[in-house]
């Protein structure tokens, strides 16, 4: 049966890291190499590879090495890092919350900390010594305290914490956020096109500067998630479950929410609040590879970032030389995608 | 070795106390049942054994240590919990599942899977009856088998302790069974000490080797099964009408409930009205089913029984299987044999003797069927060599009252010893050792009651019961047997 034998290649989990490497260099190439200026792959590679090694290469036309070392390569990384970041903390809140429409989005983390980037932003804070972490602390403080008051919402509501009800909680959060920064934003009189630009995400114009923002804290945050990649495993079994064979249940919960807000904080710091990349890349990942945190939270890294590369491409190049916003084509993607698990879900527990 | 040791436990939940001052001790290898109405904290207790729940006073000490001062992973080293249902959002395999369970025993930040883990895994899953579908997924699963599968992952734990919250809830009979050997087996063959929660009080009095009931979080009663299912016990702790009974096949008590319906047909009286006779049986109809106790062919033992049978066989009948061959026979007279008391007789019928006996409260219906072709004396049976031959007195005792266990027990002894009598009167002489019989070697007693009606407790030989029974028997044997011997002298 040809069909058997395709699933036991893609569920071999070499060949899984495979694919997912290979989709992840194929995005990050044509993220470079597409736009109003074509650069070709060679090139590409030639540029990267002289600057790493540090070798000046004469033949290379100057225009295309600063639109790939300035411009191209800078934002791809970026979309990259975030589209890692709010994967990876998807399959996380997920597991956690055995609840697989959860994604930093839909439970109102995002919203939360676009709340601290805004008041970073538009009041133009700094805290001493930190500088420029200011407005990533700011946001990942907010994602923070968001999922707290989110979820000790939620269980106020009902103590078994449905599905259903995280996620209506999520949304009431997600709105109230929502309009309390329209208000800043009215309140200090800005031009309005840039801010909502701003809030439905955007990867462009970054630079370097904002890789320097978000890297640490993915490094951090997507490490303490895959080291408590087992009692993840554990934890979508139950809290009591998890009690059971083993796991300090309320201390793991800990580290993943924080693990959680800090990728998410530090996304949406540098990119605004982009929707439905955590919930539909670890959703995909899931259902090709399997449910299994310690292959589905590196995996979802890899998917994850090239998704978003790819979702930045679509934005810039779909109507240019405008440029959507990028949460516009992930939301395309991932509302219908979050509709068809619902009625997955219902099906599910209807037979 | 005490393994779990409770020890003036209170606790519940934020504020309320749902246990309180609970104590008790498990040994090793041990099943140890806790039973109790809703509401009584069973699952409470249960949750601060697997220490979900924090304890407000007293102590449960684990291998003799404090519950407290094991970590999360050392806990579940020790004690593993399989609660009634798991939920499941993602669809796991059955091996990752099972996997999770030596979570506890992995070390290291990178808790590498050892060879040992491997193994360790594969053999519970072979135990349990869950590696043929390793590769499946949980929700490709029967409600059994997901069971099984978290049974296995509790197992691989290697727990010292097993705690189960209504393991066989939800499942069907032959799953409950099975869940229910394989932990037995696991008790007497590795050591496991096993706690579990049971709502059915009848699996509980089976399989446990002690029984804790609990009524309003306060320890009703911690003894052996047959101590703690005591019909007053059970009544008051559960507050129904219940009877206990012995297990056919097992030193178990067994709890019935007694429903509260109406028996209607408590004014019909079983007596000569209904007696049927023909050449090949004589029948007894019962308009209502019997509370029986006999020693016939088919329906012997206790029961109950709507038909009654008296068969005509030749003297010279030989069957290997004689009841497989009465069934048949009953079968092809259009009588059940399940609701049948069969008896078989080398009497001629028509010397059948039988008389109504009537009392202020109750009253008795008594048949006879009599020969004496082999009478035996029971003091000197010894040089009789062991033959089946057709019975030869058969006694039908109908009483229109309820009897106990007793009475049932009396009547038959009553009956035996009237009989007895009359054949002493008769001089009735045993051929072999030309001494006076007290009845033949395969004689046949039926007691029936209708259980309506007057409560008869005692059927001793001075008892208002046994007094009829006794005179209706005597009557009737010493007049069937002349009829007998009359023919016999034609």
């Amino acid at each position: 049966m040809p069909r058997r034998s395709i699933l036991k290649f893609l569920n071999n989990k070499f060949t899984a890291y495979g694919i997912a490497f290979i989709f992840l260099i194929i995005s990050i190439i044509m993220g470079i190499s597409i736009g109003t200026v074509s650069v070709p792959v060679l090139t590409i590679v030639k540029i990267i590879g002289a600057k790493l090694l540090g070798i000046s290469i004469s033949n290379i036309d100057p225009m295309n090495s600063s639109i790939v070392l300035n411009i191209r390569l800078p934002r791809v990384i970026l979309s990259g890092l975030v589209g890692a970041s709010l994967a990876i903390a998807g399959a996380a809140f997920q597991g956690l919350l055995r609840n697989p429409l959860a994604d930093p989005y839909t439970l109102g983390v995002s919203s939360g900390a676009s709340v601290g980037a805004v008041i970073t932003l538009f009041f133009n804070l700094s805290i001493p010594f930190v500088g420029f972490f200011t407005l990533p602390l700011l946001s990942i403080l907010f994602s923070f305290l968001t999922i707290f008051v989110v979820l000790t919402f939620a269980r106020k509501i009902e103590r078994s914490m449905r599905v259903e009800t995280i996620i209506l909680t999520g949304i009431i959060f997600s709105s109230f956020l929502g309009a309390l920064i329209s208000l800043m934003i009215a309140l200090t009189g800005d031009e309005l096109r840039q801010i909502i630009g701003w809030l439905l995400g955007s990867v462009s114009m970054r630079g370097w500067e904002y890789i320097k923002i978000i890297l640490p804290f993915f490094i951090i945050g997507s490490a303490v998630l895959l080291f408590n990649a087992k009692e993840l495993n554990a934890m979508s079994f139950g809290e009591e479950r998890a009690h059971h064979l083993g796991v300090n249940v309320q201390k793991r919960k800990l580290l993943v929410l924080i693990a959680g807000s800090i990728l998410t904080g530090a996304a949406v710091a540098v990119s605004g609040t982009i929707g439905f990349v955590g919930l539909v890349i670890p959703h995909l990942v899931r259902i090709v590879w399997g449910p299994d945190h310690k292959h589905l939270l590196p995996l979802s890294i890899l998917i994850g970032s090239g998704f978003l590369i790819l979702a930045d491409l679509i934005s810039r190049t779909i109507i240019s030389p405008t440029e959507l916003p990028i949460g516009v084509i992930t939301a395309l993607i991932g509302a219908p995608v979050f509709a068809a698990i619902l009625l997955q879900r219902k099906r599910m527990e209807r037979s | 070795m005490e393994m779990l040791s409770v020890q003036h436990v209170t606790g519940g939940y934020t504020g309320e106390a749902v246990v309180k001052d609970v104590s008790f001790i498990v040994e090793k290898g041990e099943l140890f049942g806790i039973l109790g109405p809703n509401g009584s904290g069973k699952t409470t207790l249960l949750k601060m054994l697997s220490g979900i729940l924090p304890i407000q006073q007293g102590e449960v000490l684990i291998g003799g240590e404090k519950i407290q001062s094991y970590s999360p992973k050392q806990l579940a080293q020790k004690v593993a919990v399989l609660s009634q249902h798991s939920s499941q959002s993602f669809s796991y395999t059955v091996k990752e599942t099972v996997s999770l369970g030596r979570y506890a025993h992995q070390k290291g930040l990178f808790q590498t899977w050892s060879g040992k883990d491997e193994t360790v895994v594969q053999q519970v899953m072979k135990q349990i009856g869950v590696s043929q579908f390793q590769e499946k997924h949980l929700q490709e699963l029967s409600g059994g088998e997901k069971q099984r599968v978290f049974l296995a992952q509790a197992l691989a734990q290697e727990p010292e302790i097993l705690l189960l919250d209504e393991p066989t809830n939800h499942l069907d009979l032959s799953y409950q069974k099975e869940l229910l050997d394989l932990l037995k087996q696991w008790t007497t063959e590795k050591g496991l000490t096993v706690v579990s929660i049971f709502h059915d009080l009848n699996l509980a009095g089976l399989y446990c080797d002690r029984l804790l009931l609990l009524e309003n979080g306060v320890i009703k009663i911690n003894h052996v099964p047959n101590e703690v299912l005591r019909e007053e016990t059970i009544r008051d702790v559960y507050r129904t009408n219940i009877q206990k009974h012995p297990h056919p096949k097992v030193a178990a008590p067994q709890m019935v409930l007694l429903p509260e319906i109406q028996k209607a047909a408590e004014e019909i009286e079983i007596n000569e009205k209904m007696l049927h006779q023909s050449d090949e049986f004589i029948l007894l109809k019962a308009p209502f089913p019997l509370r029986t106790m006999s020693s016939g062919v088919i329906g012997a033992g206790t029961g109950w029984h709507q038909l009654f049978v008296n068969r005509h066989v030749n003297k010279d009948y030989n069957c290997d299987d004689h009841k497989a061959e009465m069934a048949s026979f009953l079968r092809a007279n259009g009588f059940e044999p399940s609701e049948t008391v069969g008896m078989m007789t080398a009497v001629y019928l028509e010397d059948v003797e039988y008389q109504y006996h009537q009392t202020d409260e109750f009253s008795i219906f008594v048949v006879v069927t009599a020969g004496v072709g082999n009478a035996v004396d029971p003091s000197k049976s010894g040089q009789h060599t062991f033959e089946m031959v057709p019975g030869t007195i058969n006694t039908w005792i109908f009483v229109n009252g309820e009897l106990s266990e007793e009475a049932f027990i009396q009547s038959i002894m009553t009956a035996t010893e009237a009989k007895a009598k009359a054949m002493v009167d008769l001089e009735v002489v045993d051929k072999v050792t030309g001494t006076i019989a007290t009845g033949t070697s395969t004689d046949s007693i039926l007691v029936a009651a209708a259980q309506t009606g007057k409560y008869l407790e005692y059927a001793g030989t001075i008892t208002p019961l046994g007094k009829v029974i006794g005179h209706a028997v005597y009557q009737c044997t010493t007049k069937a047997v002349q009829k007998s011997r009359r023919r016999k002298h034609l």
